[in-house]
């Protein structure tokens, strides 16, 4: 049989460079983290600052914020034992090196879990993906911390951090 | 209309009326707490005073966090307007008249005074402040 063998080749070459473009292209991409979606977690997590989604930080960082919400980064932050134990169960489960995988493993690239790092902002990646920010803008007044996300990434509680 | 029809309707419109009710139920069961606990740590307690309440809100305390020296310093200057936290997160406003509902969750409310009284005064509330402070906030 006479198979038309250059146009299949070159059909295939297309489909598969175009998978590998539109693959990237994904809203989002390398830059969504899935937003916390459980009801307990978003209230009690997100009465302070936004809700940091869990695929940004392993398993072991979380379990170990849990166990001192006492001095959370200075403030008495305890919740109900019942509430800590469903939102641990829910950071961990959903942590960058258990089911966050997906979104987080870039990110957590060069961190050991064993060291259960505490700020996100610390984080090698971090700090290289936000090292052209200077100083003055961390210390406006819309920003006035690291940890406010949202400020430049307005579609954080979304899970998108593209901007 | 049939009395099959009229009773659920009657009870259907009882439900409802009871409802809006509860929440200010909640709200003056809680009060009512504060109370009886000022009462037994004061027998001269004579009733909560929103005056009272709205000079606590906005004093300036030395036991606390340094950049928390008042309620006022993240809940701004007027309880109608939102407020920010150190975070930078938007907090709704205070007065009821704008967050209709606040208050309406008597361990919400226990949890924040906890928290807050601790950061901003370097103690607990005691109950007449509490009280106080809720009924300054209930009439904004």
């Amino acid at each position: 049989m006479n198979m038309p063998y250059r146009p299949i080749i070159l059909g295939l070459l297309v489909l598969g460079l175009s998978a590998l473009v539109l693959g990237r292209a994904q809203a989002g991409g390398s830059h969504y983290f899935a937003p916390v979606t459980n009801m307990v977690v978003k209230e009690e997590c997100g009465s302070c600052h936004l809700p940091f989604a869990p695929s940004m930080l392993p398993a072991s960082s979380w379990t170990r914020m849990m166990a001192n919400l006492k001095d959370h980064f200075g403030d008495d932050a305890t919740v109900d034992p019942k509430l800590a134990a469903e939102i641990t169960a829910y950071l961990v489960t959903n942590a960058g090196d258990q089911g966050g995988q997906r979104y987080g493993a870039k990110l957590l690239r060069d961190v050991s879990a064993a060291n259960a790092p505490l700020r996100i902002t610390e984080l090698p990646k971090w700090n290289r993906e936000h090292r052209k920010v200077p100083d003055w803008e961390w210390k406006h007044k819309d920003v006035r911390t690291k940890a406010n996300c949202a400020a430049c990434h307005t579609q954080a509680e979304l899970g998108y951090y593209n901007e | 209309m049939p009395l099959t029809r009229t009773i659920p309707a009657l009870l259907a419109c009882a439900v409802i009326l009871l409802s809006g009710t509860s929440q200010a139920g909640v709200r003056e069961d809680q009060l009512a707490q504060y109370a009886s606990a000022a009462k037994a740590a004061d027998p001269g307690f004579a009733g909560f005073s929103a005056e009272r309440g709205k000079t606590l809100h906005t004093q300036n305390f030395a036991g606390g966090k340094p950049d928390t020296p008042a309620c006022t310093s993240c809940h701004g200057k007027d309880p109608r307007g939102t407020g920010r936290a150190p975070s930078g997160k938007t907090i709704e406003a205070m007065a009821t008249s704008v967050t209709p509902t606040r208050y309406t969750d008597p361990a919400k409310v226990e949890k924040w005074f906890k928290r807050n009284c601790t950061e901003v005064l370097g103690r607990l509330c005691t109950p007449q402040e509490k009280g106080d402070w809720l009924k300054f906030m209930l009439g904004q």
